[in-house]
């Protein structure tokens, strides 16, 4: 028997987990709407890939992930899709959030037809690329996506692979069910991730309310030869431990299984462990052996105000509403209804929230059986909260400094480690809802945090505005001076006699010499009499040149309008004849702009008449 | 040297504490040399406190500005973004009297981000030279539009717009965004006693 540690605090609140586990799992069946979210693991939402109006097939991919840290989304069923857009969604804020409606037909038709593939040929970058296009992401609580976890570098210095099967939190059993009902497939999708990992050991942790489920779990390992799989001597064990609340935390399974203690503001990975859910074990297993998505769940529905409480496989984006009709729900007996469990789930504000890949259970309990919270009444100091506290953390303390919103005491005090499992509001003697208070300054610690980084990005931006601001204030000031120093310099060069100021005087002169021979053309009448030679080959600049001809012209013009009008006359003239020519030649060749060259004809003729009308009207005066 | 204290015991008392007063002005001096520290220290602490959006609201061209005038005995209830919490932990700093904010330099607001009504900007750049942070993009006669992820909020392009195409609407928070509130002890609060609760109960019924 294998030693086994013990965590700090812990309660044993009643576990209610029998009601649910009279009945084998059973398939939930095809609502006749399914809403999936695009946003159902931490990361970037997926992007959808379909219309509205489209039809979709069962396991076609419906959105594709963006970026590294996400997932793709696949139809659980056949059917078209009808909407895309904000719906409520899973969430405790109760928000709405962009999800994907699929109108079911009942055929369920696969997209592609069943396949089997031996996961034992395949690589390791080929398991993780399927485990990512498969959909798969953290189906234990905060849905991280599944492949990162696993794509580690070479080669790999995880140890321990360690599967939670403790299912610690009362009324929930679809980890049960699974160790119960899966146990073969569990053990090929642990087979796979020993393959990915390669650890010196598996334990797999289960509590001892779970006993019955020891022996198969013990079977269905045995079936693999995990040694072979990751090439060096690997031991798989089934692990069972004394059941308290929340054994099951990532922490402190590690804590209990293997007694070391995850450091603050490190990831297990640091000390050679790597975590992993049964439901994505199973997953996993589908995905890569079977070539099927992650379309379904488990889900447990309980609580006193169901009638038959039990485990649905259900696809994801069920309605709540559909799987509580299906079990007997009355509401009016039910005073609220929780996703997840009594201690960590949320209240769900509305009944047509559909199941995403993380929803465990559906709790609709009575009043009776999970009453309201009682008005919280002052701290009594009594310390019951830090005996419960599983992370060792001072509960009462950590209230005080976040009624007083000291953010930086609540750090030293490391809120960052309470994972928020609700032990210390549970043995509250004043109910306090400790938990509230600390999610809340830990919310208040994250925005404080950004809000600081964007206050100092923003002051860089400022700063660098303002630093270019004053060069080019500076460039203006130092251009005006060199242009003052200059024409100063020129004035004295005039007053002085040295032989730059002769050749300044030199070209002055040539200049001005030019200009009274441009000015004596200009005044001339006739154009003729202008120099061409100083107009035309003086000047390189082709732009020039062209203004100085179009000058000469007006000069001459001025002189004499009746010439410009003759020569406009002449032009359009000439335009016309080459558009008729133009034209003349498309009808021979029956080119399809003909018509664009009879407008321009038209167009050439109406010029030429106007021309004309001008000159005449200037003969009349 | 013995003999000459026991025979000037006043001089020598004087040399010796003349002795010690330039022996410490030496140290004093290099140290005020070597250990110079550049800049004034309670400014940049100020100015890290204060919440950068370079909106003036405070009446000073920008947070420096603001920060080197609180250092010089400027109140300290003149920053409408930084609210109550800003105020709070500048009274903290400075160790002064916390103060309410000053109305006349404008409200605490929710956070907001510019957004220019891009068809009907007419490219004038008249909001980028406006702009403390850069946050806006654009030349003359093309459409400008702003950078979400730089802008600060700060208003000061509103005004400049000669189209009046710019509106400063709320952050859109998402699920992200989202977080739990601080409970609030009043809301829940009934009668504390159990039975009276469940008087209070029935009394609610009937």
């Amino acid at each position: 028997m294998r030693k086994v540690w013990d965590i700090h605090g812990g309660i044993h609140p009643p576990e209610n987990k029998t009601q649910s586990l009279e009945h084998a799992i059973e398939f939930a069946g095809i609502p006749a709407q399914l809403i999936l979210p695009v946003s159902q693991h931490i990361g970037a939402a997926a992007s959808p890939v379909v219309q509205v109006g489209d039809t979709v097939l069962k396991g076609q991919c419906i959105a594709e992930a963006v970026g590294a840290v996400s997932v793709p989304i696949h139809a659980p069923s056949s059917g078209t899709v009808t909407a895309i857009e904000d719906r409520p969604i899973a969430h405790p804020s109760g928000l709405d959030d962009l999800c994907i409606v699929i109108d079911t037909d009942g055929k369920d038709i696969w997209h592609q037809p069943p396949s089997t593939r031996d996961f034992t040929q395949l690589d390791k970058a080929t398991l993780v690329e399927l485990i990512r296009n498969h959909g798969i992401a953290g189906m234990g609580g905060a849905g991280f996506p599944t492949s990162i976890k696993l794509n580690m570098r070479e080669p790999s210095n995880i140890k321990t692979l360690i599967l939670n099967g403790t299912e610690c939190e009362p009324y929930i059993t679809s980890d049960h069910v699974l160790m119960r009902e899966q146990s073969r497939k569990l053990a090929q999708g642990i087979a796979i991730l020993a393959k990915l990992v390669q650890p010196e050991e598996i334990l797999l942790g289960v509590e001892d309310n779970k006993i019955d489920v020891v022996a198969g779990l013990q079977d269905a390992l045995k079936q693999h030869d995990f040694s072979a799989l990751t090439g060096k001597p690997t031991s798989a064990e089934v692990i069972t431990f004394p059941t308290k609340y929340p054994s099951g935390g990532e922490k402190q399974l590690i804590e209990i299984l293997t007694g070391k203690q995850v450091p603050t503001g490190s990831l297990p990975a640091s000390l050679g462990i790597a975590c992993q859910n049964l439901g994505t074990a199973v997953a996993i297993s589908d995905a890569v052996i079977n070539d099927r998505p992650l379309i379904s769940r488990i889900t447990t529905v309980t609580g006193q105000a169901v009638a038959q409480p039990r485990n649905f496989e259900v696809l994801l984006g069920t309605p709540v509403e559909y799987l509580l009709a299906r079990s007997g729900y009355n509401a009016s007996s039910s005073n609220r209804l929780v996703m997840g469990g009594p201690m960590m789930g949320f209240t769900l504000l509305d009944i047509t929230m559909p199941v995403v890949k993380t929803t465990n259970c559906i709790l609709a309990p009575t009043e009776a059986e999970l009453p309201s919270p009682p008005p919280a009444q002052a701290c009594i100091r009594c310390g019951l909260c830090a005996e419960a506290c599983p992370a060792s953390l001072l509960p009462q303390q950590l209230f005080w400094f976040a009624q007083g919103k000291e953010l930086e005491k609540l750090e030293q005090h490391n809120i960052a480690d309470c994972i928020e499992c609700g032990a210390c509001s549970y043995v509250c003697p004043s109910n306090i809802p400790l938990v509230q208070y600390y999610r809340a300054s830990k919310a208040e610690i994250r925005q404080r945090d950004a809000d600081m980084q964007q206050a100092e990005h923003a002051k860089v931006r400022f700063d660098a505005r303002q630093e270019r601001l004053d060069r080019l204030e500076a460039e203006k000031i130092a251009a005006r001076q060199a242009r003052q120093a200059k024409a100063a310099a020129n004035k004295a060069a005039q007053a002085g006699q040295d032989p730059k100021a002769a050749a300044v005087a030199a070209a002055l002169a040539r200049v001005g010499a030019k200009k009274s021979a441009l000015e004596a053309a200009q005044n001339a009448s006739a154009p003729e009499q202008i120099p061409a030679a100083t107009l035309a080959t003086d000047i390189d600049d082709p732009v020039q040149r062209a203004l100085a001809k179009r000058a000469k012209q007006e000069q001459a013009g001025a002189a004499n309008p009746a010439a410009v009008l003759q020569r406009a006359v002449e032009s359009a003239e000439a335009r016309l004849e080459k558009a008729r020519l133009k034209l003349t030649n498309a009808e021979t060749v029956q080119d399809s702009n003909v018509d664009a060259f009879k407008l321009a004809v038209d167009k050439c003729q109406s010029k030429l008449n106007q021309a004309r009308a001008a000159l005449d009207a200037h003969d009349a005066t | 040297m013995f003999e000459f204290i026991l025979t000037n015991p006043f001089l020598a008392a004087v040399l010796a504490l003349l002795a010690l007063g330039l022996v410490f002005g030496a140290v004093l001096g290099f140290g005020a040399i070597t250990f110079k520290v550049e800049g004034d220290p309670i400014v940049d602490q100020i100015n890290a406190i204060l919440p950068q959006t370079q909106c003036g609201q405070c009446g000073y061209p920008g947070c420096k500005p603001y920060a080197e005038a609180i250092a010089n005995g400027d109140l300290i209830n003149k920053c409408p973004p930084g609210g109550e919490a800003g105020i709070h932990a500048l009274a903290d700093l400075l160790d002064v009297e916390v103060i309410a904010l000053d109305d006349e330099h404008g409200m605490e607001d929710s956070r907001k981000i510019a957004y220019i009504r891009e068809d009907e900007c007419i490219g004038c750049t008249k909001c980028i030279q406006a702009c403390p942070v850069d946050a806006i993009l654009g030349a003359a006669k093309l459409m400008h539009t702003v950078i979400v992820s730089e802008c600060t909020g700060c208003d000061l392009c509103v005004e400049p717009c000669p189209v009046d195409c710019i509106d400063m609407l709320p952050v859109v928070t998402g699920k992200n965004a989202w977080s739990w509130d601080l409970p609030n002890p009043t809301i829940n609060a009934g009668p504390i006693i159990a039975s009276d609760r469940e008087l209070g109960r029935k009394d609610a019924a009937a």
